[in-house]
């Protein structure tokens, strides 16, 4: 079941009536839907739908001078010594390590699941990641490398990266990989329907994947760079977690603006807000473009000073990278050793 | 729920995570964030110190024919850093003449293509050198380091350069006049900007071709006698800027002498008060920038999160030692109680402590008399019964530190409504209109600066045109730059520095219709 937010405010759930019906029914509620998503833009506008969906929800503007000059600040906060090895650590620790290629093979993903296991074969201190990321049709593969150990399997779903297939084909899509042994599922916003302001619609189709996703987290990929403004971000942050995200996330990494920092804040910033207004607490995972250690702690900075270092585990903030891994070890080997190890020491 | 793969081929292997997934991580995770940030100071090797500073008299470092020597000391450790001269009456005289003697001989004829030269050479020499002028404004004046390296380092250097490309184009600024300098001019500036203050003092005043007698604070003078290492440097002739340190009475000779033509002061308005009072009758010209108690404003519609931002750096930038700082946060009733929560929480999180450090925010008050003042101005706050909030954070056992203080119920009658803290204090008061903002915001004796927080541009404009105050801000605070006019409104002085409008105070219009 999605979780409902606890506190005074109910989540709107009159559209997503799935409750504990199978994945057959889906198509008939699929048209339940949109007839009362067009009975809701009909009663209160297409642009009006949102404030109704968010029932009171903050959802403050956001003024990108400043908020670019705030992430401009964090980003130069001095980590050195103690604090980098603590940063280093927690990347390690809550990074989703991901293959998502045409590519991908099962031996590439069995050597994927090796290395986040233990990605640094001469240092049983460095401790696992978070998760391995991959596409539907490799989770059988990951989930089984993985079986009884603390990472976790995730996996995207809902016709990714752009997440315009048709609904009953991503729920299934969803439910198929959790039925394959994915724990988290990676989702994207459907921003067509968001951006021309078929709120009532992206809404419903996040809280129906959430139904879908059943016992796995659900993170809601937002793909801030399509969505053209700070101000957008921050209502499709809000619309995501009103409708049962677990987490909300950056990026898909397929398009040319992955995350920033900027946009790290002002997800942040969502988060806090919704924290506040609904009790329950969101995650924040960036995606995207991460590629080095200073980078992974830029983010960290962003977070703790923003959400509070109780944001800093696993189960409320991940860093989605593929490179990311093999410069945090080269930081920490430095950091631990002194003077920088040969560039293939490194595990591939 | 029941499982919606259950027809499904499933590729899930024995042993893989079943249904019961472990709801939350267990982890055992390192404490990263603001409270575990490890110490990052910044390095004072560049700094070199003499025990003993003379004066810059002339184009060299001279004793002082008074003889007195004053300490300088690092607020946030309160040891000595060096002892500088207190310029008398004779020293001053000494000064004006060598500034008269290089005005007449020179200077008022060097073309302004040539003063250029010496102005762009200078801003190079101050960004060649910015690391060690931003250790040593940190060291002499408790600002944080990122304060100094951030901004007074670089925006003393854009003046610079501002000014420097005026020099030869003065003619064009004024259309219909022909400009020409003034002759000697006093200046003197205040501690809590050092060298940015000595930058828009010089910059403008050497562009127009005038020569200067400067007069640093009492208890910063390091950076400014750093700064005739950068003159000497630049081959700026001697005599065309003087540098005498000292303390009150100096600062009283260099405005009374005779000889000076103009003079400018930054600083209190009770000495702002005084010096005008001196000046009265005299023929010579003034400008001052004096105090401020500038309304910040935030409506209901604003980006609430980056107005919490904008209100901490309003206030606490510089640990509120600022003329301009947004000390008193008006906010529309509807909104008060959200922006005063977000506000809280991030006070929590500023770092107070070792202005060194490259991760603190607020830094050491600038004197134990500054100190003394703020004290005793929240000791009143807290009397007149307005609601006292500091975060608990940890104050550094020597040097001078005051926490990061909000005041909530404040009535426009309390003192800490009305005067000037020049501390790390604010004062929240709430409105329900526009027009009762803007009779809040100007019912005050001062008039340097106000801030408009609103998403909606045609309030922004109609708050602006209202606001009895030199600089308005909107959407932003505490933002300067050299092509900005800089200036008060009634008790805040007249005069702007700064721009077109900031060479003014430095020129003699001939044949112009002003």
């Amino acid at each position: 079941m999605a979780a409902k937010p606890a506190g005074r405010r109910h989540r709107p759930v009159s559209t997503v009536g799935f409750g504990t019906a199978g994945s057959r029914v889906w198509h008939v509620n699929t048209v339940a839907t949109r007839a009362a998503s067009l009975e809701v833009s009909e009663r209160t506008g297409e642009h009006g739908a949102l404030p109704e969906l968010l029932m009171g929800l903050p959802i403050t503007p956001t003024d990108a001078v400043g908020l670019t000059e705030r992430a401009g600040a964090l980003a130069k906060r001095s980590i050195k010594t103690a604090a980098k090895g603590a940063a280093l650590t927690l990347a390690v620790r809550c990074m989703d390590l991901t293959t998502l290629e045409g590519a991908d093979t099962e031996g590439r993903v069995l050597s994927l699941c090796a290395k986040a296991l233990r990605s640094e074969p001469t240092d049983p201190a460095v401790p696992p990641v978070a998760a391995v990321c991959v596409y539907p049709e490799l989770v059988g593969v990951a989930a089984g490398a993985l079986a009884g150990t603390p990472v976790r399997v995730a996996s995207v779903a809902g016709s990714f990266p752009a997440g315009l297939g048709p609904l009953g084909v991503r729920l299934t899509e969803i439910s198929d990989a959790v039925a394959a042994g994915a724990d988290e599922i990676d989702i994207v916003l459907n921003r067509s329907a968001f951006l021309a302001g078929r709120y009532r619609q992206a809404f419903d189709e996040v809280a129906a994947s959430k139904e879908a996703a059943g016992r796995a987290h659900l993170k809601v990929i937002l793909e801030t760079g399509e969505l053209g403004s700070y101000d957008a971000v921050r209502k499709a942050s809000m619309l995501a977690m009103a409708a049962g995200a677990d987490f909300i996330k950056t990026s898909t990494g397929k398009i040319g603006t992955s995350a920033t920092l900027p946009v790290a804040l002002c997800m942040a910033e969502a988060i806090r807000d919704f924290a506040e207004a609904a009790g329950r607490d969101v995650g924040l995972k960036v995606a995207g473009g991460i590629r080095t250690a200073k980078q992974s702690w830029q983010y960290l900075v962003v977070i703790a000073e923003t959400l509070g270092p109780r944001w800093l585990h696993p189960d409320l903030f991940r860093i989605g990278a593929s490179s990311l891994l093999n410069d945090v070890l080269l930081q920490l080997d430095r950091l631990n050793n002194g003077g920088y190890p040969r560039p293939d020491k490194t595990v591939v | 729920m029941s499982d919606p793969g259950d027809n499904l081929p499933t590729s899930r292997p024995e042993g893989a995570p079943a249904a019961e997934v472990p709801e939350r991580i267990a982890a055992d995770l390192p404490d990263f964030g603001p409270d575990s940030y490890a110490p990052a100071p910044e390095g004072t090797d560049l700094v070199w110190l003499a025990d003993e500073y003379g004066l810059f008299i002339g184009g060299e470092m001279v004793p002082s024919r008074s003889e007195q020597l004053a300490p300088t000391v690092n607020p946030a450790t309160g040891e000595t850093l060096a002892t500088f001269s207190v310029g008398g009456v004779e020293d001053v005289d000494r000064a004006v003449l060598a500034a008269r003697e290089a005005y007449e001989a020179h200077w008022r004829d060097t073309p302004g293509s040539v003063r250029a030269r010496y102005l762009y050479r200078i801003a190079r020499l101050l960004q060649e050198r910015s690391r060690e002028f931003a250790v040593l404004e940190t060291l002499d004046g408790g600002k944080p380091i990122k304060e100094s390296r951030d901004v007074d380092i670089p925006l003393a250097a854009a003046h610079f350069f501002h000014h420097a490309g005026w020099a030869d184009k003065l003619d064009y600024a004024f259309a219909g006049a022909t400009a020409g300098p003034l002759g000697v001019v006093g200046q003197v500036i205040p501690w809590n900007f050092p060298l940015l203050m000595a930058a828009w003092k010089l910059a403008p005043a050497l562009a127009a071709g005038n020569t200067v007698v400067l007069k640093p604070a009492e208890t910063t003078p390091l950076t400014a006698l750093l700064l005739t290492e950068v003159l000497r440097d630049a081959d700026l002739p001697p005599g065309v800027v003087n540098i005498v340190t000292g303390d009150g009475s100096t600062g009283a000779a260099t405005v009374a002498h005779q000889g000076v033509d103009k003079v400018a002061f930054t600083g209190s308005t009770a000495v702002g008060k005084e010096i005008q009072r001196t000046l009265a009758g005299s023929g010579r010209r003034l400008t001052l920038e004096l105090g401020g108690k500038a309304a910040n404003i935030i409506f209901e519609d604003a980006a609430l999160d980056q107005v919490t931002e904008g209100i901490v750096n309003g206030i606490y930038f510089n640990q509120g030692q600022v003329c301009c700082a947004g000390s008193r946060l008006l906010v529309q009733e509807s909104v008060a109680d959200v922006v005063i929560s977000k506000l809280r929480r991030r006070m929590d999180s500023l770092l107070v402590g070792d202005p060194l450090d490259k991760n603190t925010d607020i830094g050491a008050i600038n004197s134990a008399a500054q100190l003394r003042r703020i004290s005793e101005l929240v000791e009143s706050g807290v009397q007149q019964g307005a609601e006292l909030y500091q975060p608990s954070c940890a104050l550094p056992e020597q040097g001078w530190f005051f926490p990061p203080t909000l005041f909530c119920d404040v009535s426009p009658s309390h003192r800490i409504a009305r005067e000037e803290i020049f501390g790390p204090v604010l004062s929240v008061l709430t409105f329900r209109t526009s027009e009762e903002a803007v009779e809040k915001a100007n019912n005050t004796p001062y008039g340097l600066s106000a801030g408009i927080w609103t998403e909606k541009g045609s309030r922004i404009l109609w708050m602006a045109e209202r606001m009895q105050a030199g600089v308005v801000w909107a959407n932003t605070f505490n933002r300067f730059d050299p092509a900005s006019p800089f200036g008060g409104y009634r008790e805040s002085g007249f005069g702007r520095e700064g721009g077109r409008q900031g060479l003014l105070p430095y020129l003699e219009l001939q044949g112009s219709v002003r």
